[in-house]
């Protein structure tokens, strides 16, 4: 089992044709990823990477049967995109694009919710279901098929954090990296159900940064649902208040959102909080060793 | 992005949004010609540098005739202004704001931020007009009141009634600063503003108001869209290393410790500098070089790292996805031909193409470079090295 997607999904990519797009579609179908096909407008009726390319999404569902959308399209396209796969049906939509403007995500986001699809993202690596399905840019081979689910804001972190889980002799049901950008898809508390549901995730990794207070929300909803041991680390502690750490949303404004108010409210919710990324892969070996 | 007191007033004008007149100086004597201009009896002189608390800096001052403008102009500019957000390094004012004097009745509080948990703007009043709003938060949070706005329908009657019966306006006043906050929403979503602050947002004498002050940042993303914001930047406010490494890919942020980084992604890299901090040393400098980082960009930020005299130590973390390990070998190599490496350089290369990255640096054999199999072996030989270096 795993969350989210597994090695039956179909998935299309809307910017199919340019050239991140080509790069990650194909490295996603060497992982055993389903890529039916993609979406480039004007490019409809050809083909691409050996999949058809369509000229919308709502063409691309209707052949392919697709229920998510990778998305590459250029930042000031990104709200336009992700309202095209909400409109046309998509279930989930994984934004990888950098650089979205906050306003248009606003848009995009209430759009989508309203229409029931998730989003994932954006400027984030993607979600990855070890040896089945991976859609992002994470480097597939580091995730080992395990019992350890993981959430992360950053995307070299997650490759940190699974590598470590790995080397400790464990291994990965789903990564899903969300994204440190301002405005997000789903989030901690959208997904810790979800791998509390997953019975073959033991355990459950969740690495956060400073800005913001998404990991305040995830501390108290895992005090009153999350039965599964989780391991944290939250980036930033010696970040300086006021500046922006390369993540758009990676910021301590007004003096909140610190590292040191995360990790407090996650102790108190009884997850064992590690000060160094480091310390991941030991800890998870730990509180899966207790169980 | 954020732009000064004059500039966010220069945009409140092209909507309505009502301040006091002004005109804008860069020496004594046209700060003397401005307040001859705006005419009247009394002026204020306004260092403009981009942060808050330049009144009680020393930076605001009111002047009581022509010549009293032209001798506090003088003072104020080209001095280096210390407030609680400039750091104690302070900034140097380089243009002042003449300003007509205004007739203050009452001070209150006018903001809009994005509100991240509810995605949406929220606009922020308060009676308690001239404090840090940040204290008043703290201390006396019942005293502000927020007003979320969905931007899919946007600014309505009741978000003003809501706003202007929490600040305690009379039924006269109500109309003016309905208008003022309605017309504060559409710059703040058209602009793509990121912040807005009045502070204070005076009620004058005669019953209108101003924004004595003026605030404004911008999201960097949206920039794009908005060439006569971006024409607003004024370079000397920022970092110039910060500047410089941007313009080769790489986000760089200058720290007070010893122990330079290297890193690739923003969250590893403030969890490599805690890292370091967790084994007892200090980091320098918070650098991603990003997703398409080569030898030119590493070499870059070697030579941006160095130019800190504090630094006895380098340690570069990369865990390559997009960033190909090999690829930051090379750039090692070509840094160490281009910039006088003198200090150690710890290296831990894991991820894609490593094994080859790890040849490459075998095979240069640089004195100096030493490797590390993982995060905390790195964070350790880095730590250990600039305390050897001391």
């Amino acid at each position: 089992m795993s969350i989210l997607v597994n090695k039956d999904t179909k998935v299309i990519v809307q910017g199919f044709t340019g050239k991140e797009g080509s790069f990650h579609a194909e490295q996603c179908m060497a992982y055993g990823t389903k890529i039916v096909g993609g979406v480039t407008p004007n490019k409809g009726g050809t083909e691409h990477l050996g999949q058809p390319v369509f000229n919308t999404v709502k063409e691309a569902v209707a052949t392919t049967g697709a229920t998510v959308s990778m998305i590459f399209v250029p930042p000031a396209f990104v709200a336009d995109a992700v309202m095209e796969a909400a409109d046309a049906g998509i279930t989930l939509a994984v934004i990888i694009t950098e650089g979205a403007p906050v306003r248009d995500m606003q848009a995009a986001k209430a759009f989508a919710t309203k229409h029931g699809m998730m989003t994932i993202g954006p400027n984030c690596p993607g979600i990855i279901t070890a040896e089945e399905c991976k859609i992002g840019i994470m480097p597939g081979m580091i995730f080992k098929k395990g019992n350890v689910g993981l959430i992360s804001k950053s995307g070299t972190l997650t490759y940190e954090g699974a590598n470590q889980v790995c080397k400790e002799g464990f291994g990965i049901t789903t990564a899903v990296g969300i994204g440190g950008d301002p405005i997000i898809g789903l989030s901690y508390k959208q997904l810790l159900p979800m791998f509390e549901a997953d019975p073959d995730t033991h355990a459950i990794v969740m690495i956060g940064e400073i800005g913001g207070d998404l990991e305040i929300q995830a501390a108290a909803y895992i005090k009153e649902h999350i039965t599964k041991p989780v391991v944290a680390f939250i980036a930033g502690q010696t970040a300086p208040a006021g500046k922006r750490m390369g993540h758009a949303g990676a910021i301590i404004s007004g003096g909140a959102g610190t590292a040191a108010e995360k990790m407090a409210a996650l102790e108190a919710a009884g997850v064992r909080v590690v000060v160094s990324p480091a310390e991941i892969g030991k800890a998870v070996a730990e509180v899966l060793s207790k169980k | 992005m954020n732009i000064h007191e004059y500039q966010a007033k220069q945009i409140f004008a092209k909507y309505g949004v009502p301040t006091p007149r002004g005109i804008i100086a860069n020496t004594p004597a046209q700060a003397m010609t401005n307040a001859q201009e705006l005419g009247g009896k009394i002026w204020v002189v306004k260092a403009q540098i981009h942060a808050g608390g330049r009144g009680l800096g020393g930076g605001v001052k009111l002047a009581r005739s022509i010549a009293e403008v032209k001798e506090l102009a003088s003072e104020i500019l080209g001095m280096t202004l210390v407030t609680h957000q400039t750091g104690p390094e302070g900034k140097l004012v380089q243009k002042v704001y003449i300003e007509e004097g205004a007739d203050i009745k009452d001070e209150l509080y006018l903001g809009i931020v994005l509100d991240r948990a509810k995605e949406m703007p929220v606009i922020m009043a308060s009676t308690e007009g001239g404090m840090a709003i940040e204290d008043v938060a703290h201390n006396t949070p019942e005293k502000i009141i927020k007003v979320a706005v969905d931007p899919a329908v946007g600014f309505q009657g009741y978000h003003g009634r809501e706003l202007a019966f929490g600040l305690g306006l009379a039924k006269e006043e109500q109309g003016k600063f309905i208008k003022f906050a309605a017309s504060l929403y559409k710059l703040y979503m058209e602009n793509d503003a990121e912040m807005i602050e009045i502070n204070p947002l005076i009620k004058t004498g005669s019953g209108d108001f101003l924004a004595l002050d003026g605030k404004m940042g911008f999201d960097d993303s949206a920039l794009g869209r908005h060439p006569d914001i971006e024409d607003m930047r004024d370079i000397s406010e920022e970092d110039a290393d910060e500047r410089e490494a941007s313009r080769y890919g790489l986000s760089y942020i200058s720290l007070d410790g010893e122990i330079g980084c290297m890193v690739n992604g923003a969250g590893l890299a403030m969890g490599t500098m805690d890292t370091i901090n967790y084994m007892g040393g200090t980091p320098a400098n918070f650098l991603d070089v990003g997703g398409s980082a080569n030898a030119e960009t590493v070499a870059k930020g070697f030579e941006i790292i160095l130019k800190n005299p504090n630094v006895k130590a380098i340690f570069v973390n990369i865990f390559g996805g997009i960033v190909r390990c090999d690829r930051i070998a090379n750039g090692i190599l070509e840094a160490t031909k281009l910039v006088n490496v003198h200090v150690p350089v710890i290296v831990r290369l894991d991820g894609t193409n490593a094994p080859e990255a790890a040849e490459i640096l075998k095979n240069a054999n640089i004195a100096n470079v030493i490797s590390a199999t993982d995060l905390a072996d790195g964070a350790a030989k880095a730590v250990a090295a600039a305390k050897q270096a001391k």
